[in-house]
């Protein structure tokens, strides 16, 4: 038994070539020793890129319980992308620091290896192999500031609820693995367990470990202090990558049982879910003063917004519906992950201006930088031409096209109450006078990563549709292979 | 076709260009970004002027554009011009210049984004005006959104920051919901996309027409704003420099109205008649109420602010009175709003940037100080009450007979404003203009300039051309104005005789004849 998951491990390309990354970034750091002031950035790019570039290439192949299709390589380029972005923004925040690291490096890459894997399988074991992976380092990166008391607290608090989700999550293993006497999801729900009590319990509790990742309510009480105590690439990292591995692997478990009908009213339950998340996400964020914070609801009520997707998907397996979901994501992760970058832009060593009144007429002394984050909080706030309205656009179509418009209607509702807390950055930063001097530095690799997003955010506003470079159809092909084999 | 394709193309970028263009003028030299702005504003204009020049005055889409955007939602990049838009979009492109000029000594700050947002937000106004797809039209409808809060949070008065956020959040709820509309349109296209003409073939039952009539019509009557939505209008005013003033009671505001006329009305026939009654008699309180409160203003901004919730009242009465007097007289009437209220802020825009206030009970008495000024003054006044020989009276005598077809008491009411407007005007040109100088500030006060006179000359020979002669301008509305009737008189004579509905080969008949090129 050992061996086949073994096998199937290395024939996962993009997985292979991670870890194997991530191992050798280790042994330089040690054989490195004190002259520690290397530029790790360029061997960690390039592991994620060879890694990337095998994916999209479709290797990886498929074997029971880990498939690499079109729906993987989408998730998998989303993360990857996200985590290469994440090694660029830290570049300036490590040498702020003074802690220009090997590990820090490696422990990103061990991170996307596991997101590699937990959006990938459907099979349990590799599912909660790929958590485990993917969640234990950025406990670690959380805290790697490890001067600073909210960054320990920050990883203390993630790594005690994180433990707990995935002992949860475990427990759901154990069940469905008790009701059906097998370990991949595919096999179980249609064997002797189809239906029984265990079998439901046992996918409820999984689907709260995957909840508690993309920071869903009733599970998203960490993310605030969390995203606010670690350090602003790690937030990045952890609202983008984490959150599309969440979801890729969500949807892929959903996409077994999507439209059939099975004892678990699941549709029903997400689309609860989707309301509360949104209600209490965007709620919660009207009233933050700190731009992290502020975020940090946002992403959660954003997870609402997907889960109207999820929600419609279980319940009829349409591919709109994914395909929403995924563009939404893809969207999302720009955008959000750009807004996280201009914060770390206009933060310093001594004081990280946090508070959203220290961004007073930024706009008129940062004038990139500001057309950069009024057009990431446009975005966000879902108004034409950004990616933000089209992955909005996509799932409500859908939704309604399903006959879903009541929960349209909430979240149209919710939006416009969003509008509020993201234009009170664009008036904070042009309508404002100046509070405190902000003196940021200017660093090519953060402007580099804003640029990214910011034309990442308008392109996908402009020509939503538009193919990748090379003419590869990722979305589309992300949503016929899930759905092909059914 | 003897004109360029790709006209309304570049109608609608050629602001968008020149806001582009304006943030890459070097920072220390504002003239040259005005210069600029005013160059391109004016050459838009120049632009526009070639659609009235080529415009034949039937009821067909002129100077269509239409190619497929995002062929995977069926979006298409449709663009026309017929009677209704025509004018609006005249009107747009021919305030835009005067606002530029207007505020040429008067924003000194960040003179670089001030221009590009007035020209961004020309864009995404013309854009609203010409889009014939559903899905476009509310690209542009929100695009016009972040440019309007800027203008006035930025460049605005002491509470900017309240105005602008104010506006924004009204204005959001309405296009949310009226996006779900689009989504729910589209849907029952059969998901072929959101292009109108689609939209009017699509067979709606009359609850979803009701819902649907609902969603658009809270979107537009915010925008217009209609009683009782109408209480960001006089913030936004107050706290918004003078080019935005003008461009939201210009411009924007018609938006409201044009949806009506364009969106709401025709496509959702029924509905339309079934809220009949209900916006009807909101039009008449906005009316008498928007009269009355502009009556005890003390500060002359918020005076015309008010004035405006009475004067859209009247569009509102002639749109929803469905017959084609009422309707030529709403479609005048949003033309000659957009000029005289204009004027009135350009006017108030003038003194304040000399005396600094804009309370009545600072001025007085100054009509002999000021004569060109006081004459300028008093001729918007008369246009705005409805003076015959000036172009309100054209609009609010066509709205008030239509009305008196239709319904009665609403007219007979609506008759009353008019005396109340009367009433608020001339005595705000009473404290304001005339009477003992009682302030010794203004006994230096300067006349109109020479770029003053510049700017209000054209809006003053529109005003008196408009009254004396309107033919030319209702003859090219009314064809376009009666194929949107036709809708509402079909819908009627379907409820007058149930059991023999009108045959649809006439409907049919109807909307290719629309359709077919000539």
């Amino acid at each position: 038994m050992n061996s086949v998951y073994l096998r199937a491990l290395t024939a996962n390309e993009p997985f292979a070539i991670l870890a194997a990354g991530g191992i050798l970034l280790v042994l330089l750091d040690a054989i490195a020793g004190r002259r520690r002031n290397l530029p790790w950035i360029w061997p960690t790019l390039a592991v994620l890129a060879a890694a990337l570039a095998r994916a999209l290439a479709g290797a990886g192949g498929s074997s029971a319980g880990l498939i690499m299709d079109g729906f993987g390589r989408f998730v998998v380029a989303l993360i990857l992308v996200s985590a290469a972005l994440t090694v660029v923004l830290s570049e300036t925040h490590l040498r702020r620091i003074g802690r220009m690291r090997g590990e820090h490096y490696s422990l990103l890459i061990f991170s996307a290896a596991g997101m590699v894997l937990f959006a990938t399988s459907t099979d349990l074991v590799y599912l909660f192999l790929g958590l485990e992976l993917l969640s234990i380092p950025v406990y670690i990166l959380s805290g790697y500031q490890r001067g600073s008391q909210r960054s320990a607290e920050a990883a203390l608090k993630y790594f005690l609820l994180g433990a707990f989700s995935s002992a949860i999550f475990l427990l759901g293993i154990a069940f469905i693995y008790g009701a059906s006497g097998s370990t991949d999801f595919a096999v179980a729900v249609s064997g002797n367990g189809k239906g029984s009590g265990l079998m439901s319990a046992g996918t409820l509790l999984l689907m709260s470990g995957f909840l508690f990742k993309v920071a869903a309510v009733p599970f998203h009480m960490w993310a605030p202090d969390v995203y606010e105590g670690a350090p602003t690439n790690v937030t990045a990292f952890m609202a983008t990558a984490v959150k599309a591995a969440g979801f890729g692997a969500l949807l892929r478990i959903l996409g077994v049982t999507a439209g059939a009908s099975q004892g678990l009213p699941l549709a029903t339950v997400l689309w609860w879910l989707a309301v509360l998340t949104m209600i209490v996400g965007n709620l919660a964020a009207l009233t933050q003063s700190n731009v992290k914070r502020m975020l940090a609801y946002s992403s959660i009520a954003h997870a609402g917004y997907i889960l109207i997707g999820a929600s419609v998907y279980a319940g009829t397996g349409d591919a709109g519906a994914l395909e929403g979901a995924l563009y939404y994501l893809l969207a999302y992760t720009f955008m959000t992950f750009g807004a996280f970058a201009v914060v770390a832009a206009f933060g310093e060593k001594q004081n990280e201006h946090l508070d959203m009144s220290d961004y007073g007429g930024l706009g008129w002394r940062y004038p990139a930088l500001s057309i950069a984050m009024s057009l990431f909080m446009i975005s966000l706030a879902g108004i034409p031409p950004t990616a933000g309205f089209f992955g909005k656009y996509a799932i409500f179509k859908n939704a309604v096209q399903n006959g879903q418009t009541s929960i349209v209607v909430i979240a149209v509702l919710n939006s416009a109450l969003s509008v509020y807390y993201y234009i009170r950055v664009v008036v904070t930063l042009y309508m404002r006078p100046e509070s405190v001097r902000v003196t940021a530095g200017r660093s090519v690799a953060i402007g580099l990563v804003v640029a990214v997003c910011a034309l990442a955010v308008l392109w996908g506003g402009i020509a939503p549709e538009g193919r990748l470079p090379g003419g590869s159809d990722l979305l589309g092909s992300a949503t016929r292979a899930v759905l092909a084999p059914r | 076709m003897s004109f360029a394709p790709g006209l309304l193309s570049l109608v609608i970028f050629l602001p968008a260009a020149g806001a582009v263009a304006s943030l890459l003028v070097p920072k220390n030299r504002p003239t040259i970004g005005r210069a600029l702005a005013l160059a391109v504003s004016t050459a838009t204009f120049l632009a526009s002027i070639q659609l009235l020049v080529g415009f034949r005055a039937d009821a067909s889409m002129q100077f269509v554009e239409d190619v497929s955007w995002i062929a995977a939602f069926g979006i298409r990049y449709h663009l026309g011009v017929d009677g209704i838009s025509l004018f609006l979009v005249l009107l747009t492109t021919f305030l835009t210049p005067i606002v530029v000029l207007s505020s040429w000594s008067d924003v000194a700050q960040k003179v670089r984004a001030y221009h590009a947002m007035l020209l961004l937000l020309e864009t995404g106004m013309l854009g609203a005006f010409l889009a014939l797809d559903l899905f476009l039209f509310y690209v542009f409808w929100e695009l016009m959104l972040i440019p309007m809060i800027l203008l006035i949070g930025v460049w605005g008065g002491q509470r900017r920051i309240y105005a602008a956020v104010k506006f924004i959040l009204y204005t959001m709820v309405g296009s949310l919901l009226m996006l779900v509309a689009i989504l729910y349109l589209y849907k029952a296209s059969g998901s072929r996309g959101f292009d109108i003409e689609l939209i009017r073939q699509t067979a709606l039952s009359s609850k979803e027409q009701w819902w649907l009539f609902a969603a658009f019509g809270l979107a537009f009557a915010i925008k217009v704003p209609l009683f009782p939505l109408h209480t960001w209008l006089p913030d936004a005013h107050v706290e918004a420099p003078t080019a935005g003033s003008v461009i939201l009671a210009g411009v924007l505001l018609k938006l409201g109205t044009y949806g009506f006329l364009r969106f709401a009305i025709p496509l959702f026939p029924d509905a339309a008649i079934a809220f009949q009654p209900l916006l009807l008699a909101l039009a008449v309180i906005g009316i008498i109420y928007g009269a009355l409160v502009a009556m005890v203003q003390e500060d002359i901004k918020k005076l015309v602010a008010y004035s405006s919730v009475s004067h859209l009242g009247y569009v509102m009465l002639g749109l929803f009175s469905f017959n084609l007097e009422a309707f030529s007289g709403a479609l005048y009437q949003m033309l000659n709003h957009g000029l005289s209220t204009g004027a009135l802020f350009l006017l108030v825009g003038i003194l304040y940037e000399r005396r600094h206030t804009r309370q009545i009970a600072d001025y007085g008495g100054i009509a002999a100080r000021v004569p060109l000024y006081a004459a300028a003054f008093m001729l918007v006044t008369l246009s705005s009450i409805g003076l015959p020989g000036l172009n309100g009276f054209v609009g609010e005598f066509l709205i008030l007979a239509g009305a008196f077809g239709e319904n009665r008491l609403a007219a007979i009411l609506s008759t009353t404003g008019v005396v109340l407007g009367a009433v608020y005007m001339l005595w705000l040109t009473q404290r304001f203009l005339f009477g003992p100088m009682r302030h010794a500030e203004n006994q230096s006060l300067k006349d109109l300039g020479r770029r003053e006179g510049l700017l209000l000359a054209p809006i003053l020979l529109l005003i008196v051309w408009m009254g004396v002669s309107p033919r030319p301008i209702l003859d090219r509305m009314e064809p376009a104005l009666r194929s949107t009737l036709t809708r509402v008189e079909m819908s009627r004579a379907r409820d007058a005789a149930p059991k023999a509905p009108i045959p649809l080969p006439d409907a049919q008949a109807i909307l290719d004849d629309e359709r077919s090129p000539r």
